[in-house]
């Protein structure tokens, strides 16, 4: 086990950086997801973690050890691979023992090492298959058990999952999630799914063209977005978006949109009176009011989605579609209007310019990082 | 962390590797890598293969007669100045381009309709496929000799069978007839070549994803339509190289020609690659025979130059 | 559109041309070995008097058994084995490092290899052999078999790389990159992961080149100069200067050379094309 230092890497093919500069701690066994979205550089990142690329400049330690020039097969990490890659040509318990040989462990060890992970995996009755035999759910054990048996210092996973059926994928999310628990390595876990990173990381690194944008547990990152990235990429359905001028008076502040209406925020230090900003409102943060108990800005009805336990509802807000989450089955009409008001604790507010969000008074910065 | 007590079930930890074992090794070492694993190949090119042709060009601008002690100094251009007045040279370019596009143009359309045959699925296709693709293996003068006894009117079945197709009048040696003894050695490359065509355009027709028919189909192309469409620009590229790599083998492959025929009767067989061979190994002039290869070279590099120049002006026409 | 019958019709049509077309593929591609067979086969007297019948009205196996009993043949056919298998070996063992590193990496002098050994596909080979033999003689390499064996390798490499790249081309790159995360070096990794996951791919090669090496004439007849180093071509060519052109012992010698290269060949022809289509899906 051992804590992984990311300091300033960089990555670059030719004049093309992919990463620019990437610091990242990560703590003896904890679970780290980098998620992002496609060609943003995660894999990149681990693929240099692993020793797969060269570091263009900076330095990556394992245990306290810079291996930035070390090969692979000295780094003791393991990694599991999108495509699994196990090697066609040897049976289960042969693509699960090869490091372990080449360890020059003893036959025995090997052995009981097998059994252990197979028994854990439920891989038992398959050890003598070869990989072609095996269905998809199984080969992507394999790959797990793979890495397992070496106890390495270290787990890397690819997008593990992704070559799974959705309710596959649940349950791997959840026997990984578990696995570690009980084996408590350090793992970077890369995938582009925001509910894998939500459901399954201890930290999740939001990554966005070669810079993250922001590190934080699932619930930082839910709750309090660095950015308009972090907001609009975590999350579903996804955030609202409105674009607006702030006015701030007294402890009161409020967003004028593009039609005049108001909205009222939690006022901000760091804006100023006129400046343009986005606002953000998570879809669950904005509330269906019939009764007029809350003061409450108009919108038109567009579409309502019933998705059994909740409801969809979408409305349009000076011109620009909203989406509100609703766990009432409210009888609305299409094309009616009707009335909303935004939870303005929940509510967001970014710099439209530098697209960071602009922090209330009261909250304290940390998680921040750019 | 999250207050998760991780429970380590994990015995013995990796040792730890050394710190930086010198930045600048690994680096270096990472930029010679592929270095190594084509350094035997390059070796031995150079060594069997680029040296040789050097010294092979040299030899154009000297005297290297194998019998006359007195030769190996350098004559300049003379060589070349001799080889534009040689009339037999002049006729074995043109026999050159004869033999090679005559060649070529039936290996490739036969090739193309036997790769077209090959790529459905029919019954004893496995068994067909190893048939005939059988003269790719035979060695080529043997294949030489071969033809040449066919082509032979007392001992070969090929001029009776002329006579009874009517396009012969009487049964004779086309080998010996100098208007049509090219067609000979045409007819058993023809043989040997289809092969080479049939093999590398079978593979590229098996490499069309099969949905993109699906798909044509379902659009409503015929069949036609389909090859036109979709087989033909798969197999563009596979086509230009391989025509072009072949164009050039085939200019330099004087076996059948040297086996069959000597490049007589009267020379009219007798091309570039041939002609070089019988200066050097009939004559023992290898002056003259390396001024010979030489112009066949700049020919022949000219032309896969010519030939890359067109296709980079109409691809880029075409985008 | 078309009635059933119509559409069955238009089916037996097609499938009656298209083997009809095959069946004129096969007899083109094997009649003339089947003439090569009738010729070995017929008596001496008689070759003449009967040289167009299809079938002669007696056969002898007299030309084979004075080719294994009385003429050097056995000898050449080994020295031909030596030669041909220990090129293919070489070539195989090269063209695999070498292609291995064209399909994994990408570095400068890439393109000037690629470029060179195009270029050696160019040359008329027929020049090449005075100074080769130049290159060759003070290392007392000609006149040997190892000398023939340098010169095939060197020659069969570059197709057999390019052939060889295209086979790898078809392994993801993830195989042995799991295998170096797993303790592999990488050569470790290409000679215990990638190569076994080639071997049709290297079954294709040897093939190939066995049957090229096994062809050779111009530089077995120019480099050789001894019977005891000759290989079978040349072999073959002695007879018909020793035994005047005695065509039926030529064509028995023809039939029994011609066996092992094309029961090589049949052997690997499927993969050539497996081989030859992998690469081309990667572009
Ligand atoms: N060999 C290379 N040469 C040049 N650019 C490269 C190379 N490999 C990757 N890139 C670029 O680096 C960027 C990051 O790639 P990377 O594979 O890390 O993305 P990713 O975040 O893993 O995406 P995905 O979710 O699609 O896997 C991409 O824009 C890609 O185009
Ligand atoms: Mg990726």
């Amino acid at each position: 086990m051992a804590s992984i230092e990311i300091t300033n890497a960089r990555k670059s093919y030719g004049a093309v950086d992919v990463l620019h500069g990437i610091n990242l701690d990560i703590q003896d066994g904890e679970f780290i997801v980098l998620v992002g979205p496609s060609g943003c550089g995660k894999s990149t990142l681990l693929r240099m973690i692993a020793g797969l690329e060269d570091i263009t400049s900076g330095d990556i330690s394992i245990g306290g050890t810079v291996i930035n020039d070390l090969q692979p097969k000295d780094r003791d990490i393991a990694m599991v691979f999108q495509s699994y890659a196990l090697y066609p040509h040897m049976s289960v318990a042969e693509n699960m023992s090869y490091a372990l040989t080449l360890r020059k462990t003893a036959k025995e060890k090997v052995a009981s090492a097998i059994e252990n992970v197979a028994g854990v995996l439920g891989l038992n009755a398959l050890l003598e298959r070869r990989p072609k035999a095996l269905s998809g759910g199984q080969r992507q054990r394999v790959a797990m058990g793979r890495a397992i048996v070496r106890q390495p210092q270290a787990f890397l996973f690819d997008e593990p999952l992704s070559n799974l059926d959705a309710r596959l994928r649940e349950q791997m999310r959840t026997e990984i999630r578990k696995l570690h628990r009980r084996l408590g390595a350090t793992s970077v876990y890369v995938t582009h799914d925001q509910i894998e990173a939500m459901t399954m990381a201890d930290r999740i690194v939001a990554m966005y063209n070669g810079i993250v944008q922001q590190v934080g547990t699932p619930l930082e990152i839910y709750d309090r977005p660095a950015n308009i990235f972090v907001a609009s990429f975590i999350g579903s359905p996804a955030m609202n978006f409105l674009e607006g001028i702030y006015q701030a008076e007294g402890d009161k502040a409020a967003i004028t949109l593009e039609d005049g209406t108001v909205i009222p925020v939690l006022p901000s230090p760091q804006a100023e009176n006129g400046q343009h900003i986005t606002l953000g409102a998570r879809p669950e943060h904005i509330d269906i009011v019939q009764d007029g108990s809350r003061p409450a800005v108009s919108s038109n009805v567009e579409l309502i989605e019933p998705m059994g336990l909740s409801t969809l509802v979408h409305v349009t807000l000076a011109g620009k579609p909203v989406k509100i989450f609703t766990l009432a089955r409210p009888d609305l009409a299409i094309g009616s209007q009707v009335q909303i008001a935004f939870n303005m604790d929940k509510t967001h507010i970014f710099d439209r310019q530098s697209e960071q969000r602009l922090l209330p008074l009261n909250e304290p910065r940390h998680t921040q990082q750019t | 962390m999250d207050g998760e007590q991780a429970v380590n079930t994990m015995t013995d930890v990796g040792n730890r590797p050394a710190a930086r074992r010198g930045v600048f090794s690994r680096r270096v070492s990472g930029i010679l890598e592929p270095y190594y694993y084509v350094s035997p190949a390059l070796v031995l090119i150079v060594a069997v293969m680029l040296m040789p042709l050097i010294l092979g060009l040299s030899y154009a601008f000297r005297d290297i007669r194998i019998l006359n002690p007195f030769s190996g100094g350098f004559v300049g251009l003379a060589h070349f100045q001799t080889l534009m007045h040689d009339s037999a040279f002049l006729g074995a370019l043109v026999n050159t381009a004869w033999w090679t596009f005559g060649s070529l143009f039936f290996q490739f359309t036969l090739g193309l309709v036997l790769a077209l045959l090959l790529n459905r699925h029919f019954v004893g296709r496995r068994l067909v496929q190893a048939l005939v693709f059988l003269p790719w293996a035979v060695p080529t003068f043997l294949s030489g000799l071969n033809w040449a006894w066919m082509f032979n009117p007392v001992v070969g079945p090929l001029p009776h069978w002329m006579v009874s197709l009517g396009i012969m009048e009487t049964p004779f040696n086309i080998l010996s007839d100098p208007d049509l003894a090219m067609w000979g050695p045409i007819v058993a490359n023809i043989w040997f070549g289809i092969p080479f065509f049939a093999i590398t355009l079978l593979a590229a027709l098996q490499s069309i994803p099969g949905e993109l028919y699906e798909a044509a189909s379902i659009d409503g192309a015929n069949t036609r339509q389909q090859f036109f469409s979709i087989t033909i620009p798969f197999l563009a590229p596979t086509i230009a190289i391989t025509l072009m790599l072949r164009t050039i083998w085939i200019a330099n492959f004087a076996d059948l020609i040297v086996v069959m025929t000597k490049g007589g009767p009267a020379d009219s067989t007798q091309i570039v690659a041939s002609y070089i061979f019988t200066q050097a190994f009939r004559r023992l002039d290898f002056g003259y025979a390396s001024a010979i290869a030489a112009v066949l070279l700049v020919l022949l590099l000219a032309y896969a130059l010519g030939v890359i120049a067109l296709r980079r002006a109409m691809t880029h026409a075409d985008s | 559109m078309s009635t059933p019958g119509n559409s069955a019709l238009r089916k037996t049509v097609y499938w009656g041309t298209h083997y009809l077309m095959i069946a004129a593929f096969v007899v083109f591609a094997l009649f003339p070995l089947y003439w090569l067979l009738k010729v070995s086969v017929t008596p001496n007297d008689i070759l003449y008097t009967e040289g167009v019948r299809m079938w002669p009205s007696r056969t002898t196996w007299d030309n084979y058994t004075f080719v294994m009993t009385q003429s050097n043949f056995p000898h050449y056919f080994m020295n031909s084995v030596i030669v041909s298998g220990s090129t293919a070996f070489f070539t195989c063992i090269i063209a695999a490092v070498t292609g291995y590193a064209f399909s994994r990496f990408r570095f400068r002098g890439k393109i000037i290899i690629v470029a060179l050994m195009l270029i050696t596909q160019m040359f008329p080979l027929v020049m090449l052999i005075a100074p080769i033999f130049r290159i060759l003689a003070p290392l007392g390499l000609t006149d040997s078999l190892t000398g023939l064996i340098i010169v095939y390798t060197a020659f069969n490499v570059p197709f057999a790389t390019f052939l060889m790249q295209s086979f790898f081309d078809g392994i993801p790159k993830d195989l042995e990159e799991a295998a170096m995360i797993d303790g592999n070096t990488r050569f470790e990794a290409f000679r215990r992961i990638i190569l076994p996951l080639t071997l049709p791919g290297i079954a294709a090669t040897l093939g190939f080149v066995f049957t090229a090496a096994w062809s050779e004439l111009l530089f077995a007849l120019m480099l050789v100069s001894s019977e005891s180093a000759s290989t079978f071509p040349v072999g073959l060519l002695s007879f018909v200067s020793k035994f005047g052109v005695d065509f039926g012992q030529m064509m028995a010698a023809g039939v029994l050379a011609l066996i092992p290269a094309c029961a090589f060949f049949l052997l690997i022809q499927r993969y050539l094309v497996q081989g030859l289509t992998a690469g081309a899906v990667k572009g």
